[in-house]
């Protein structure tokens, strides 16, 4: 299996840990992932903020590069995005592309662009659930967790075409997939705080502490994540927010992927957790995985 | 006796908002979904449904310098939420740019100085590299200097060494054949041109 791939920018520097297990599981299940040749910034949240041309136009540009042949080859049919913000600015861009307005930008897309998915629904469908349960060696049996979404996976629906945006299941579903037990709870889909760290960090502390406060009464003993925005909110502040808040929260958050490599005994994936900073061998150890 | 304000409405300056759009919100009843659901609606000084009222007013002073337009995450609950369709986070946004273009002083400067470092930083290189953001933010921003001060610098720093350790920082910045084409991209958008 082949896709187009995305990587976006912080998958390259603090997010490294996501895109080597990404990389990793994908190896191993056999799917062959294309970077798009030259892709730039999608401009993130700063773009959309103050200027929407920009917002669109350098998304846009992916998007076109994209559709172009990849080693002599047609263009994919499927585009994955491990970055939620960037999965959901490149969606926008190409719903502007299309829409009404499309002759007001300088960019335009070709009749057909390959499909934009972001990480976790597309493993989540029920082709890539199969291939994943094939290969799965160690369940993660025993492991409880509450499966954290954030915003920009499911939000807006018209945006991110999703049907269960209150209540999203895909990673609850890959979870099940590998034998861990996802927890139901409330707080799936409210927001980290997202870049408001660097200029707002009280925000953070204030929205990070209700979900780890939460995460705590239905007793997870985890959390999972398919944002490396949301994972690092979630996994770099915890003394700082326990402080603050005068409770102790000590809780690992791991990436989806990095649990699919572990269940199917990707030698790697105890190298990936090493970036961690909120400790996640000991309840692996604790629990025999 | 409660203070009262007196309000004269202009109800051009909606369409002078929507053109930034369009976000529909003349559909707007004020049943409040959107503030109730607001993650950060208690750092607001005018909340979500308020946003949408004073822009039917035309209250043009009032919206373009309120704290909430900067404070707003983009979180996509309000809109998602909103049984008239109103895009009220898009709405925001535009309103962030009229601010800009109108010259009016931001109450939370620091957030404008991320945003703008931030695409400082693509322009540059097409990619944002981390370690040249996060230090040309916290230096232009003034949030060094307070971290400083509050006595929050050595828990960064801290956290700074053990991810350095960790191997989870870019040293090299990657750079894209397509650069000269963003800059000019930027540049466009930038001068004045990116209302549609
Ligand atoms: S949710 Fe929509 S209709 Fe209700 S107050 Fe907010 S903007 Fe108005
Ligand atoms: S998008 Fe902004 S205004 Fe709307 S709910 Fe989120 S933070 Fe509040």
């Amino acid at each position: 299996m082949k896709v187009s791939y995305y990587p976006g920018c912080s998958l390259e520097g603090t997010a490294k840990d996501y895109a080597m297990s990404i990389q990793g599981i994908c190896t191993r299940l056999n799917i062959q992932l294309d970077e798009i040749p030259d892709w730039n910034c999608c401009g993130a949240t700063s773009a959309h903020s103050i200027n929407h041309r920009a917002s669109i136009e350098l998304a846009g540009r992916n998007l076109n590069l994209a559709t172009r042949p990849v080693r002599f080859g047609l263009p994919h049919a499927d585009l994955l995005v491990p970055c939620p913000l960037c999965f959901n600015r490149l969606k926008t861009a190409a719903l502007a592309l299309e829409g009404d307005q499309k002759e007001h930008y300088r960019i335009t897309l070709p009749d057909s662009v390959p499909q934009i998915w972001e990480i976790a629904n597309f493993f989540a469908e029920d082709n890539m659930l199969r291939r994943v349960a094939k290969h799965v060696e160690h369940p993660l049996k025993n492991f409880k967790t509450v499966c954290y979404y954030g915003c920009m996976a499911n939000r807006p629906p018209e945006v991110a075409e999703i049907a269960d945006y209150e209540n999203p299941m895909s990673l609850d579903r890959i979870m099940a997939n590998i034998g861990a037990t996802a927890i139901a709870w409330p707080f799936k889909t409210d927001c980290c705080g997202a870049s408001q760290v660097l200029s707002r960090p009280e925000t953070v502390t204030r929205l990070v502490g209700k979900l780890f406060t939460m995460a705590q009464q239905v007793g997870a003993q985890a959390i999972v994540v398919s944002c490396q925005m949301c994972q690092a909110n979630l996994d770099m502040y915890q003394a700082k927010i326990s402080a603050d808040w005068g409770k102790h929260f000590n809780m690992p958050i791991y990436y989806f992927t990095e649990l699919i490599g572990l269940a199917m005994g990707v030698p790697e994936a105890k190298k990936w957790l090493s970036g961690h900073i909120a400790d996640p061998f000991t309840l692996l150890r604790e629990l025999g995985l | 006796m409660p203070e009262t304000t007196t309000i004269y409405p202009d109800y051009q300056f909606i369409q002078e908002i929507e053109s930034y759009g369009p976000f529909g919100a003349e559909a707007c009843f004020q049943c409040r979904k959107c503030t109730n659901g607001c993650p950060v609606a208690f750092a607001m000084d005018l909340l979500p449904d308020q946003i949408i009222r004073m822009a039917l007013l035309g209250q043009r002073d009032t919206l373009l310098s309120c704290n909430s337009i900067w404070i707003c995450i983009a979180c996509e609950t309000c809109t998602t939420r909103c049984p008239n369709k109103i895009k009220i986070a898009e709405l925001m946004d535009g309103l962030k740019e009229m601010a800009i273009q109108a010259g009016i002083p931001c109450p939370q400067p620091q957030i404008r100085t991320l945003h703008e470092t931030f695409l400082e930083n693509v322009r540059k290189r097409g990619r944002v590299f981390e370690l040249s953001f996060i230090r040309n933010y916290m230096f232009e921003s003034g949030e060094l200097r307070r971290k400083w001060n509050d006595g929050e610098l050595s828990y960064d720093l801290k956290l700074g060494l053990k991810m350095a350790a960790k191997g989870r920082y870019l040293f090299r910045p990657s750079k894209i054949d397509g650069q000269e084409e963003i800059r000019e991209m930027l540049a466009y958008a930038f001068a004045g041109k990116s209302k549609l």
